[in-house]
C-alpha cells in the first residue's frame, strides 16, 4: 500500500501533487505500471510547468492504477491502496491529508472523479483541448484530459487560470482566443437551467441518489432551474469509450517492448521471446485484457463493425449533448454508483472499471467539461468551466 | 505461349525539408554520428506529442500536383502498427484513409513511344530508424536519425510492363519531384526507395496471375534485373510447374542475383490502421492550396520547347539545359541580363555545367546567380574582359557566391585595356626583342605571328581584346 510514488521536501505554502500520469524529471515516472519502474522522463508535464512558474512546487507524486484505467487505482504493480476492504484512491488521500493545495491528474477513464465523488472533494475535467497534454503519458490520446482535483472550488478556478492555454507543443490543443474563456477575468454566463439525468440515477445507491437530492434543492434554492430529462442516447458512450480508450490504449504502450526503455525480460533468446516475455511479465492483468480486447477491435474484420461504429456512436453522442444544451446549460449525472468500492466488488467483477465508466465515459468521449462537486457531476458546454465551478461554489457555501 | 508482364510500384522518396515531420530534428543525417539527430519525440518516449511540420504538407502536395494528382483538401494521418526495434513508438505515422493526394498521372516515353502511368496515390508518412549489427559484438544496435524523416510513397497502378518502363517511370519521377525541389531522389543515398510488385499473365489475358513483391533493390540496375529475373520465373512455373506461385514478398539479392521469398503476405489487418487522434485533419484551403501550386515550376517538356521556340536553342541545347530545374533557373536570369540566349547557353554549356562535373557536383546542386551570369556575359561581349578572363571570374563565382563579377574584374586587373597606345607600346618592344620571330614572318612562316601575338598578350596580362591585337601587331610587323 503507497499513496506516493515519491515525496519531495518543499517549505513552499503553494504546494501540487501530481499524479503518476504526470511526466516529472524530479522523480520517476512509472504509471502504475512494473513497466515503467524508475522511468525518468527527459522532459516535464506542460500544466506542471506552468504551475511551477506560478509559484506552485510540486511536493510529490501519487501512486495511480496501471495506466490509470481502473477504479480508483487498485491496478498500480505497487498494490492497491486499501483502508480495510474500502479502496482508497492516493490522490485524493493526498488532498484529504492537506499534503498539496491541489492535485494534477490526467483523466483517462474517471478515476479522479470518481475519487472526488467518494471523498466530498471537487474536480475539474476541463474542455478536451484547453489544457496542453505534452508530457502525461499516453493513453486514450482522443478524451483524456489534463484533470485538477482539490478540496474546494475556488482554488481549482486560481489552477485553471494557471494551466489552461494553447500550447504549441500539443498538436489537439486550441487557440489561445478559445482558452481564454477558462481564465480567472473570462466574462461567465451562468448555470440557469439543469438537465437532471434521471435514467442516469436508475442503477445508482440510495446515498447518492441522496447526495443529488440534496444538491438539486440547493440548486433551486439558488434559483436555477433542475428540470428532469430522460436521455437514451448518452449511456451508449460506456461501450463507445470502451471500444476507443482499448484501441488507444493497445496502440500507446505497444511502445513499451524491453527495447529502449522501462522493464526487459531476463528471459529470451530472440525478438519475439523479448516482446512477449517482456510484456508478459510486465504487464498487469486489466490492462492485457484492454490491450487484447484494442487489438481485435482495430483489426481489418472488426475495424468497420466495431471501431468505426464506436467514432460515429461519438459524433451522435456528441449532436445528443449539443441538442440538450439548446435548452440546459449543464447536465446532471452521477460520476459513480456508489460511495466506496471494496476489494470484494473487484473481486467479483474484474472489469467494474469498465462498467462503472458508464457515467465519466460521456464526458471523456466528447470531451465537454464536467465539475465533480457534492458527490455527483455537472457535465457542461465547451469552454463553460467557470459556471460550472460557479454552480459548485454554491453548493460549497450553502452546504456548510 | 506470349506472356506479359504486370507490373506496379511503391516508391518510397524522402522529402527534402530541413526537419521531421513531427519534431524539430534535422532530416538530414547523411554522414552524421548515429542517434546524432533525435529527440523524445522521434525517439517515441512517452509524452511527446506530434506537432505536423506544414513543410511537409507543402512538399507533398507539390509532389502530387507535378503528378497530375487531385489533392484531398482534408488530408488526415493514421496510425499503422507494428513491432521492430528500429521503430520506436511500434506504429508508423502515416495517410491510409485520406492520403494527401490521389488519381495522378505519369507520362513515360520509351523506345515503344509514350504511355501513361496512372498513379493510385501519395501518400505521406514518417521513415523507420536503421539496425545497425555488429558482427564483431554479436549485437545489434539501434540509430533514430532516420526516425520519422519525412516519406511520400507514390503508388502506381499496374500499368508498367517492362524494366524500359519502368527505369523510364522511375526517371521521369526523379526529373517531377526534382524540378519542384521537393527530393532529392537518389537510389544510393536511399532518398528513393522502390518495391515492385509483379505477376505475369498469357497476353491479352485480363486475368491477374500471381502477384509477389519484390523489396530490396539499390539501382535502377538492379530493379531492372530483379524484374527479368522475377518475370522468368513466373513463366517458368507457369509453363513447367517448376514451383508454385505464391502471394508473397521476395527480397532480391543483387549478388547472387536471384530473389528469396521473405514471408507470406499478411492482410493488412495485422497494421491495425486507425486515425491518429493527435494529429488534426490537415485542412488546405484554397490560399494554401493556390500559393502552391504558384510555386511549381513548369515542366520539363514545356521549358525545353520554350528554349527551342522563343530562345532558339537547338534541340541538343535545350535537352542538356533542361535536364535541371538548377540549370533552368541559371540560365533564364542569364538570358534575362544578357540579353543573349546563344551566349548564356554556350556558357551554361561550356563552363558552368563542366565545372560541376570537374567538381564532381550534380547540375541540381548548381547555385550560381544567374543574374551575375548574364552580368559576366555582357562583360565579355562587350570587349571590356576577355572570355578567358572571363571564365577565370566565373571560377571565382563558383568558389564565392559575393562574387560581382565587374568588381572582380577590376580588383585583380582583369579589364580589357582599350588603351591603343599602351598596346602599341608592348607590340614595339616585343618586336624589337623577337628580330628572328618578324624575320620568320616575313619569309612566310605565319606561325611565327602567333609567337609574337602570344607575348604580346603574356605581357598585357591578357588585357586586351585579341582581335584589336591582332590588328594592331600584323600592321606594325608588317612595317618593321
Ligand atoms: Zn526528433
Amino acid at each position: 500500500m503507497k499513496i506516493y510514488t515519491a515525496k519531495i521536501d518543499t517549505a513552499s505554502a503553494l504546494k501540487v501533487v501530481a499524479d503518476d500520469m504526470i511526466l516529472t524529471t524530479a522523480c520517476p515516472t512509472a504509471a502504475g505500471s512494473k513497466m515503467l519502474d524508475g522511468y525518468m522522463s527527459l522532459f516535464e508535464s506542460e500544466a506542471l510547468t506552468r504551475l511551477k512558474n506560478a509559484g506552485f512546487e510540486l511536493c510529490g507524486k501519487t501512486d495511480v492504477g496501471e495506466f490509470a484505467i481502473d477504479l480508483l487505482g487498485e491496478t498500480s504493480y505497487n498494490g492497491a491502496c486499501t483502508d480495510g476492504e474500502k479502496i482508497l484512491n492516493p490522490t485524493a488521500e493526498a488532498v484529504k491529508a492537506n499534503e498539496a493545495a491541489i492535485a494534477l491528474t490526467l483523466d483517462v477513464n474517471g478515476s479522479v472523479r470518481r475519487a472526488a465523488a467518494q471523498n466530498d472533494l471537487v474536480s475539474i475535467k476541463p474542455t478536451y483541448g484547453t489544457v496542453s497534454r505534452y508530457g502525461t503519458i499516453p493513453v486514450a490520446c482522443s478524451g483524456e484530459t489534463v484533470s485538477l482535483l482539490a478540496s474546494s472550488a475556488g482554488v481549482l478556478k486560481e489552477a485553471l487560470d494557471i494551466i489552461a492555454g494553447h500550447d504549441d507543443k500539443d498538436g489537439t490543443s486550441l487557440s489561445e482566443e478559445l482558452c481564454a474563456s477558462l481564465k480567472k477575468d473570462a466574462p461567465t454566463s451562468p448555470v440557469k437551467r439543469v438537465a437532471y439525468f434521471a435514467n442516469m440515477f436508475e442503477g445508482v445507491s440510495e446515498c447518492i441518489a441522496q447526495k443529488a437530492n440534496a444538491f438539486c434543492e440547493i440548486l433551486k434554492k439558488n434559483g436555477i432551474e433542475v428540470v428532469e430529462v430522460e436521455e437514451s442516447v448518452i449511456a451508449a458512450s460506456r461501450v463507445a469509450w470502451n471500444i476507443l480508450m482499448s484501441a488507444e490504449l493497445c496502440n500507446n504502450v505497444s511502445r513499451y517492448d524491453g527495447v529502449k526503455y522501462g522493464y526487459r525480460t531476463q528471459n529470451f533468446t530472440n525478438l519475439d521471446e523479448l516482446y512477449t516475455n517482456t510484456r508478459t511479465e510486465a504487464f498487469g492483468e486489466l490492462l492485457k485484457t484492454a490491450i487484447l480486447f484494442g487489438s481485435e477491435t482495430l483489426s481489418t474484420d472488426n475495424y468497420f463493425k466495431v471501431y468505426d461504429k464506436a467514432l460515429r456512436t461519438r459524433r451522435i453522442i456528441v449532436e445528443a449533448f449539443a441538442k440538450i444544451f439548446e435548452s440546459f446549460d449543464a447536465v446532471l449525472m452521477p460520476a459513480c454508483s456508489k460511495t466506496e468500492y471494496t476489494t470484494q466488488d473487484i473481486e467479483a467483477n474484474k472489469y467494474l472499471a469498465f462498467e462503472e465508466n458508464l457515467y465519466t465515459a460521456p464526458a471523456s468521449i466528447t470531451g465537454l467539461p464536467a465539475v465533480v462537486t457534492g458527490g455527483v457531476q455537472l457535465v457542461g458546454k465547451a469552454f463553460s468551466e467557470k459556471a460550472l465551478l460557479d454552480a459548485a461554489e454554491i453548493y460549497e457555501k450553502e452546504s456548510k | 505461349m506470349r506472356y506479359e508482364t504486370v507490373i506496379g510500384l511503391e516508391v518510397h522518396v524522402e522529402l527534402a525539408t530541413k526537419s521531421k515531420i513531427f519534431c524539430s530534428c534535422s532530416a538530414h543525417s547523411y554522414g552524421s554520428e548515429p542517434n546524432e539527430h533525435v529527440c523524445p519525440a522521434c525517439c517515441g518516449m512517452p509524452g511527446m506529442l506530434p506537432v505536423v511540420n506544414k513543410r511537409v504538407v507543402d512538399y507533398g502536395m507539390k509532389a502530387g500536383l507535378m503528378l497530375n494528382c487531385d489533392i484531398n483538401r482534408t488530408t488526415t494521418f493514421d496510425k499503422k502498427s507494428y513491432y521492430y526495434p528500429d521503430l520506436p513508438a511500434a506504429y508508423q505515422t502515416t495517410q491510409w484513409f485520406a492520403p494527401v493526394a490521389v488519381n495522378g498521372l505519369v507520362e513515360i516515353e520509351t523506345s515503344k513511344g509514350k504511355k501513361n502511368i496512372r498513379i493510385k496515390q501519395i501518400h505521406m508518412e514518417e521513415d523507420a530508424g536503421k539496425l545497425v549489427h555488429d558482427i564483431m559484438e554479436d549485437t545489434t544496435h539501434v540509430d533514430f536519425n532516420r526516425t520519422s524523416v519525412p516519406l511520400i510513397e507514390i503508388v502506381s497502378q499496374p500499368d508498367l510492363s517492362s524494366a524500359e518502363e519502368v527505369e523510364a517511370y522511375l526517371d521521369r519521377l526523379k526529373n517531377l519531384l526534382r524540378y519542384a525541389k521537393v527530393a532529392e531522389c537518389e537510389m544510393a543515398h536511399g532518398t528513393m526507395r522502390c518495391d515492385v510488385n509483379l505477376s505475369v499473365r498469357p497476353e491479352g489475358s485480363d486475368k491477374l496471375g500471381v502477384r509477389t513483391e519484390m523489396k530490396n533493390m539499390n539501382s535502377i540496375e538492379a530493379i531492372k534485373r530483379a524484374i527479368d529475373y522475377e518475370t522468368a520465373r513466373h513463366i517458368d512455373a507457369i509453363e513447367n510447374g517448376t514451383e508454385v506461385l505464391v502471394q508473397e514478398t521476395r527480397r532480391w539479392d543483387d549478388i547472387k542475383g536471384k530473389s528469396y521469398a521473405m514471408r507470406t503476405k499478411e492482410t493488412a489487418g495485422d497494421y491495425r490502421y486507425f486515425p491518429d487522434p493527435n494529429v488534426m485533419p490537415v485542412i488546405i484551403d484554397d490560399d494554401w492550396y493556390e500559393g502552391i501550386k504558384a510555386t511549381l515550376p513548369e515542366f520539363p517538356e514545356v521549358k525545353r520547347a520554350k528554349y527551342i521556340n522563343e530562345y532558339g536553342l537547338s534541340e541538343y541545347d535545350a535537352d542538356r539545359i533542361a535536364q535541371s530545374i538548377a540549370l533552368c533557373e541559371c540560365f533564364e536570369d542569364a538570358c534575362a541580363v544578357s540579353k543573349s540566349a546563344k551566349d548564356a547557353a554556350n556558357w551554361m554549356i561550356s563552363d558552368v555545367m563542366k565545372t560541376l562535373n570537374n567538381k564532381q557536383m550534380t547540375y541540381d546542386m548548381l547555385t550560381l546567380n544567374g543574374k551575375k551570369l548574364g552580368e559576366l556575359i555582357l562583360l565579355v561581349t562587350g570587349n571590356k574582359v576577355s572570355r578567358a578572363n572571363g571564365k577565370k571570374i566565373l571560377v571565382a563565382m563558383f568558389d564565392d557566391e559575393t562574387v560581382n563579377p565587374e568588381q572582380y574584374a577590376e580588383e585583380n586587373d582583369l579589364i580589357l585595356s582599350d588603351n591603343t597606345d599602351l598596346v602599341k607600346k608592348v607590340v614595339g618592344e616585343v618586336i624589337a626583342s623577337d628580330p628572328k620571330s618578324v624575320a620568320d614572318y616575313k619569309s612566310g612562316k605565319e606561325k611565327a605571328l602567333m609567337a609574337l601575338f602570344g607575348k604580346c598578350m603574356k605581357e598585357l596580362k591578357g588585357n586586351c581584346d585579341p582581335q584589336t591585337l591582332r590588328n594592331i601587331l600584323t600592321e606594325e610587323v608588317n612595317k618593321a
